[in-house]
């Protein structure tokens, strides 16, 4: 058998997966609101340097 | 961080207060108690986001009573199965990044939140808590209590779960997924070589993207279809027409040449045509998320009331279920819902919601009290004449306009041009099949169906959607917000433009004062302002900031008497300031406006007049608009401003007063039948008909996150002056859609070369639809760019 049907089936395939991800990107709502995440995917740090923060204050005290 | 004189937690003046804490100045112990909590929870970083974001959190009283009646909270939550329940809450205080932040770390203040995710757009935050921990009504006293209010109205109660419509997505993804896919496999035949390998595998590529384009026809584009067929089921030809025809016709020869191996097909340009067309609506989907145009007065109205049982018992009840005769309770800064006649309790009503008018009005027991109203002062009891839907406000929303949908009664400029469009395309195609049938009767078919192909009018269909899309965010930026794109060229076509006056040409915020009378002496003056000082009412607080700075002294005695006015006394001079008979001024005659009066020492000295001030540049904004429009006032009011109007406005503008919410509707329904396209401008409630009665509904508002009746566009009220260059915007933008017509008709008349003289090829087609359609989208945008870079 060609080498193209192995290549074609495994493009095609790399395609689908990508279009099912995406799919579920949707369904779950990943679309719904583009802009909250951004600002989120920046906080974690904060909490953690906050707290940091507070722990040498209150050693100083 | 911030300043001495300014409180750390909303950012309102502290200079006249003394509130430290922490070495931190508030403005009040609410604003202090919400930085206590923050800071005993470890929050603080609250304030390290964004300087001063928080918002004052105001008296609590059983707002939230309502929420312990659980056939009022199973409509709320979202997901209720006992040991966890989820809520999604409309905040409307969310406005930064604190915001997000904090209220994404609820869990921090409260063990019983499990979760709680924030959409900065619709400015919701879905919270998952346990029940058995929390109830519904103390989360919302949390929130509550650290300025995140939950607005919480009857709208939420009808709706029920709202499923979110995503089919436009998904019809998206899968065409960008097939274009993509039929493109790789369509390369190898543009380059027309006939090598060996190609030979004997194009039929494999042929048939997969022919599976590739199923899809693509049969679920993307199918909305072309079912709005074709619409269309000429009313004998109507709209755009979708053509291109329905178009994708028809693409796919049924494109598969016909597959099967008989006559060529590749245009599968290319048919699952591209279609990418670009949903990209189009996409594009113009655009909406504002957190504002709604379709309020009523369900928005604002409360889900719940407390009613007094005749046993003498509270009782949370849902407020359609409120029936004559029923006695209620109305707390403080609690909206009525219903008529009512006053029973008990001092009323300081403001109908804002309304009416626009600010100002709140005193009323006795006994007096009838109308549904919308906003209870001021304290707690009073009413009794029940009407039940909600009834109520006088309310049964404007039985009027028909509400039930219409404007867009659909109007053609718009796509699908006035694609008449004529799909007509002459239809006639040429028959000419040139026609005369292929004389000449070479092989080649007819091949040329009919090229000619509707290549006409397919994806960049007509284009530059409506790319240029109105662009339009719209570019006049959002300048708070001026479209519901949608038909409201430009709506906006476009007007000739009348009627305003409302009160709250839309006046300010809310501002009145001018004028004093009449004796010249107060410089003691007197100290003993007024520092008089007013102890004073909540509003016409007290802005007759305050007028006065210029005096020493403050501290009286000796003062009071207030509601609802006539107050009195201070500081060691032997006495005043009076409150109503005409309060201070013993009896000669009064009645005035239109309202007037504060003052006497010292029981002696009459004058009054203050409070005039509306009006929005800057309404002179001017008039004077633009006189020369093309005609220009109507419409207001609720009484005629007390009308010589201040008549020197302020062009001499032609009509002043009508007194006019009733149905009056105004009715007017504007009347000159409609004549021929006037109009444009209404207005604020409250009251213009709700009148708004939606109009060719365009402009709602003015002081924020535009709080209160606007349904109508077709919001306004900031700080944009207000620039109304006349928004509406040449919305002309220039119908000029750069017909400058784009013409490009598309030049594509057009080119590819419709090689399609009469029957050399139409695959390739030229791939080549020629997207060219047509993305130099439309990038002249579209470039164009309307320019058109708002003029609107500085």
């Amino acid at each position: 058998m060609s080498v193209i049907y192995i290549l074609l089936a495994i493009s095609i395939l790399v395609a689908i997966i990508f279009f099912v991800a995406f799919i579920i990107a949707v369904r779950k709502g990943q679309y719904d609101d583009s802009y909250t995440p951004s600002v989120r995917m920046l906080f974690e740090d904060e909490l953690i340097k906050d707290k940091s923060n507070k722990s040498v204050l209150t050693k100083k005290e | 961080m911030s300043g001495k004189n300014t409180c750390f937690h909303c950012g309102l003046d502290a200079s006249s207060v003394d509130i430290i804490y922490d070495n931190k100045a508030f403005c009040c112990q609410g604003c202090k108690t919400v930085y206590q909590i923050f800071s005993e929870n470890d929050l603080t970083c609250y304030y390290d986001l964004q300087t001063a974001p928080g918002a004052t959190p105001k008296d609590i009283d059983g707002k939230y009573n309502f929420l312990e009646n659980t056939k009022i909270t199973d409509q709320l939550l979202e997901f209720n199965d006992g040991n966890i329940q989820i809520v999604n809450l409309y905040i409307p205080h969310i406005h930064c990044s604190s915001c997000i932040w904090i209220l994404e770390n609820l869990n921090k203040l409260n063990s019983a939140i499990s979760a709680s995710i924030v959409d900065f757009g619709k400015k919701t935050v879905r919270v998952t808590y346990k029940p058995e921990k929390l109830s519904l009504k103390e989360l919302a006293t949390l929130l509550h209590n650290i300025g995140y209010e939950p607005f919480i109205s009857l709208d939420d109660y009808s709706v029920g779960k709202k499923s979110v419509d995503r089919s436009l997505i998904y019809k998206l993804g899968v065409a960008g997924f097939a274009f993509g896919n039929v493109m790789f496999l369509s390369f190898p035949e543009y380059f027309q070589s006939y090598e060996f390998w190609l030979e004997q595998y194009k039929h494999l590529f042929r048939w997969l993207m022919f599976a590739f384009s199923l899809p693509v026809v049969f679920y993307s584009g199918n909305d072309y279809f079912i709005s074709a067929y619409k269309g000429l089921r009313s004998k109507l030809l709209n755009i979708d027409v053509p291109i329905a025809l178009g994708i028809a016709v693409l796919f049924i020869r494109s598969t016909f040449e597959i099967i008989f191996d006559l060529g590749t097909g245009f599968f290319d340009s048919l699952t591209g045509l279609i990418f670009f067309l949903l990209l189009g609506k996409f594009f113009q989907q655009k909406t504002y998320n957190f504002l709604s145009f379709e309020r009523d007065y369900k928005s604002y109205f409360p889900i719940g009331i407390t009613k007094i049982t005749p046993e003498g018992n509270e009782e949370s009840v849902q407020v359609y279920d409120i029936e004559k005769g029923d006695r209620l309770l109305i707390r403080n800064e609690e909206l009525i819902p219903v008529d009512c006649v006053l029973i008990k309790g001092n009323a300081r009503i403001d109908y804002s919601f309304v009416t626009g008018e600010s100002e709140a009005i005193s009323k006795k027991s006994g007096d009838k009290l109308f549904a919308g109203g906003k209870q001021l002062n304290g707690t009073i009891e009413v009794d029940v004449l009407k039940s909600v839907e009834q109520s006088y406000l309310t049964q404007l929303w039985s009027n028909d306009v509400f039930k219409k949908d404007k867009s659909l009664a109007f053609t718009n400029i796509t699908n006035q041009i694609s008449k004529r469009f799909t007509i002459s395309i239809l006639i040429i195609a028959l000419l040139a099949t026609s005369f292929w049938l004389l000449v070479d009767s092989s080649k007819a078919i091949n040329v009919f169906t090229s000619v509707l192909i290549i006409a397919c009018p994806c960049a007509l269909a284009l530059a409506a959607p790319f240029t109105f899309g662009n339009v719209l965010r570019i006049l959002g930026n300048k708070k001026f917000y479209l519901k949608n794109a038909s409201v430009i060229e709506q906006l476009s076509k007007i000739n009348t433009i009627i305003f409302d006056k009160t709250g839309t040409i006046t300010s809310n915020k501002e009145t001018s004062i004028a004093y009449e009378g004796i010249q107060l002496s410089d003691e007197e003056r100290v003993l007024l302002k520092s008089s007013l000082r102890g004073s909540n009412h509003p016409l007290s607080r802005s007759l305050y900031n007028l006065l210029k700075e005096n020493n403050i002294v501290t009286l000796d005695t003062y009071e207030e008497v509601l609802g006539n006015g107050i009195q201070g006394q500081y060691k032997q001079d006495s005043i009076k300031i409150g109503s005409a008979p309060f201070v013993g001024h009896n000669s009064e005659t009645a005035t239109l406006n309202t007037t504060v009066h003052v006497s010292s020492n029981n002696i009459y000295k004058g009054k203050f007049t409070f005039y509306n001030a009006y929005r800057k540049g309404l002179s001017q904004l008039f004077n633009n608009l006189k020369q093309a429009y005609d220009l109507v006032i419409l207001s609720g009011d009484n005629e007390g401003e009308k010589e201040n109007l008549t020197k302020l406005l062009p001499t032609k503008t009509k002043l009508l007063f007194n006019q009733k919410p149905q009056d105004k509707l009715e007017y504007i329904k009347y000159h409609q039948s004549e021929g006037a396209n109009v444009l209404m401008i207005g604020d409250g409630l009251n213009d709700a008909g009148a708004l939606a009665q109009s060719n365009v509904g402009v709602a003015i508002s002081e924020n535009v996150n709080v209160f606007s009746p349904a109508c077709d566009a919001i306004l900031d009220a700080s944009k207000f002056n620039q109304l006349y260059n928004y509406i040449k915007a919305s002309k220039s933008a119908i000029k750069i859609i017909k400058w784009s017509f013409l490009f598309s008709f030049i594509y057009n008349s080119i590819g419709l070369y090689f399609a009469v003289t029957g050399q139409l090829a695959p390739i030229i087609a791939a080549i020629l639809m997207p060219l047509s359609s993305i130099s439309i989208v990038i002249f579209t945008t470039v164009a309307t760019n320019i058109v708002g870079k003029k609107l500085e």
